[in-house]
């Protein structure tokens, strides 16, 4: 709309006169079967308008009634964030007139959120950041708009738009932080990390998918720049959904080059919203934002209060999870990984599978083997997530345990993930139909050794000579033979009694 | 808002955010007639003393819940019964204006 073309201030530049103030706000679609306020189903990817009702679609008459379950993870998660728990609280109805919700409101939370006044902690680089949680509420989310006529979908230029449902009122928690006021060198980092935390935290609460890339957690990035030294925030933008977690480091990037143009050029920043692109991790600027009070927020009369007893909140405290760093620092000196060995383990998305082979029997040092190398490798390979690769951690610890009873080697292992991976059955069945096990049969064996010796004369007289270190090139010649299937340790030993 | 004065700008910016296009004699009439309905509402501040806590539901009730099981909702040809105009198994809306 009013975009004014300032240059963008290189980052590291822009630091050297301002100061980033972040605020984060971030959406957890919860995993309950049913939605907030009504018991049509929450499948992702159903047909368009399957899941639907006279309560989500707003008709005439209709009388919502809150999901237990829901407020159940409403408040879980805001004990998992360290805040206080509502003994009274209501939701308020969000007045807007757009499509995505027939109803003409949102049903939100408004001045009386169920938790507030929290805190967590991420650690970036070794370092701990505390953020100061300002609340979490519950609401419902939107349906979902299909623009047509315009170019790729954008709503400019569209024609007219199409409406599916299914989506509007599924349960929604917006988790929205305190001012973050980190070193601004951190602070892409930070946003980043705290995003990434929250995710661990909801899948250890077991409250939400939690995928970005489903649209089931999503950010928004506020963020504004000071001149350094001062302590008074400047006008903010606020980016929204900021889809990945690569892209909320982008995004604060970019909106710090941003502001720092216009500031520079003795402009101001208009308080708008903005959108973000994947493609370039660029910003562009969407509507005006309108003041709080253009909402009209009101207590919603359909629906009764929600004071949860302080016997309820505590046994929902005693249910909550280890928290995710704690585990992590927990598992790490169980395990005995180094930092690097647990970053690269986290990094890898690979934690709780490390964690489930060792559990089902594998050493630390073999699961990290394992999923590091040879899963990592594929699943980089076919570019899907680690988790999505079709085996399992017992299967993991299965073929390692194979190998620890000497039946395959580190090379024929490769062939039985190859197996399983391809879903040709358990590890045993893979080794079995493809003939993979070592052979330590004495008679094959030492047939293997003799055609060796008496191919590789001058080898043969080199070892009968004393030099041991030789037989290295025998046992190869063997293994050759035997297409890896060999049991080495064995081979050795009777290469030097045949040559002793 | 305050529950006095309301001028015919407040009529125009709530028509606005309700996409409401007022021509300037519907503004002039609306200018006029809103007010008066809530000089007409205002009566029942008269009762709501500082001792009467506002309330927003009729009855002392709280946490009233459903358990979290899926119940039949409608078809989507009857959830798109209703509606002016359809398209792909979806809600079709006409142009929306004053986005990006």
């Amino acid at each position: 709309m009013n975009e004014r073309s300032s240059t963008l201030v290189p980052f590291e530049d822009a630091l050297t006169r301002y100061e980033p103030v972040m605020g984060l706000e971030v959406h957890v679609e919860l995993n309950t079967a049913t939605k907030m306020f009504c018991g049509c189903a929450t499948a992702f990817g159903a047909e368009p308008n399957t899941q639907v009702c006279p309560v989500c679609l707003g008709l005439p008459g209709a009388l919502p009634v809150v999901n237990e379950k829901a407020v159940e993870s409403a408040i879980r998660i805001g004990l998992a964030l360290n805040c206080e728990i509502a003994e009274w609280c209501r939701f308020a109805r969000k007045n807007y007139f757009y499509p995505d919700m027939p109803k003409n409101f949102q049903t939100s939370q408004y001045d009386e959120p169920i938790a507030f006044d929290g805190w967590t902690e991420v650690e970036v680089d070794g370092e701990i950041f505390r953020i100061e949680i300002e609340r979490a509420h519950m609401e419902e989310d939107t349906g979902k708009s299909l623009h047509v006529g315009g170019s790729t979908g954008r709503i400019h230029g569209a024609s007219h738009s199409l409406l599916d449902y299914n989506r509007a009122g599924i349960p929604l928690i917006e988790i929205v932080t305190k001012p973050i006021e980190v070193p601004g060198d951190k602070a892409p980092a930070v946003a980043r990390a705290y995003v990434n935390h929250l995710r661990d935290l909801m899948l250890a609460l077991g409250v939400s998918d939690a995928r970005m890339d489903q649209g089931s957690l999503r950010a928004d990035v506020n963020l504004s720049l000071r001149p350094s030294g001062t302590t008074t925030f400047g006008t903010r933008s606020e980016t929204k959904n900021v889809n990945s977690f690569r892209s909320v480091e982008r995004a604060v990037r970019f909106e710090v080059s941003r502001h720092a143009g216009i500031l520079d050029a003795g402009g101001s920043v208009v308080q708008e919203t903005r959108h973000f692109h994947e493609s370039d991790g660029s910003t562009s600027a969407g509507r005006e934002k309108s003041d709080a009070e253009d909402y009209r927020y009101f207590p919603e009369p359909d629906l009764a209060p929600v004071a949860p007893s302080r016997a309820w909140v505590d046994e929902l405290r005693a249910t909550l999870p280890e928290p995710p760093a704690e585990r992590r620092k927990r598992l790490q000196s169980e395990w005995g990984f180094s930092d690097l060995d647990m970053r690269d383990t986290v990094g890898a998305g690979a934690l709780d599978l490390v964690a489930a082979t060792i559990e089902a029997g594998a050493s630390p040092a073999a699961a990290k083997k394992w999923w590091l190398g040879e899963l990592a490798r594929r699943s980089n390979e076919q570019g899907v997530d680690i988790a999505a690769l079709p085996i399992t951690p017992q299967q993991v610890a299965e073929i390692q345990s194979l190998i620890d009873a000497g039946r395959i080697n580190d090379k024929l292992a490769r062939s039985v993930f190859d197996g399983v991976l391809a879903g040709e059955g358990s590890a045993e069945e893979v080794v079995a139909a493809r003939g993979l096990e070592v052979v330590s049969d004495d008679g094959a064996l030492s047939a293997a050794v003799d055609q060796a010796i008496a191919d590789n004369p001058d080898v043969a007289d080199k070892i009968r000579g004393g030099k041991m270190q030789a037989a290295g090139a025998l046992i190869g010649a063997v293994m050759k033979q035997m297409r890896g299937q060999a049991d080495a340790a064995r081979v050795r030993e009777l290469i030097l009694e045949k040559l002793s | 808002m305050s529950s006095s004065a309301i001028s015919r700008d407040d009529v125009a910016h709530l028509a606005s955010l309700a996409r409401i296009d007022l021509s300037d004699d519907e503004l002039d009439r609306l200018g006029a007639e809103l007010p008066a309905i809530l000089e007409h509402v205002k009566v029942v501040q008269q009762v709501a003393g500082d001792d009467v806590p506002p309330m927003s539901h009729p009855i002392p009730v709280a946490n009233v819940f459903r358990a979290d099981v899926p119940r039949p909702g409608l078809t989507p040809d009857e959830a798109l019964a209703g509606a002016p105009a359809s398209e792909e198994q979806r809600f079709l809306v006409p142009q929306i204006l004053g986005e990006e």
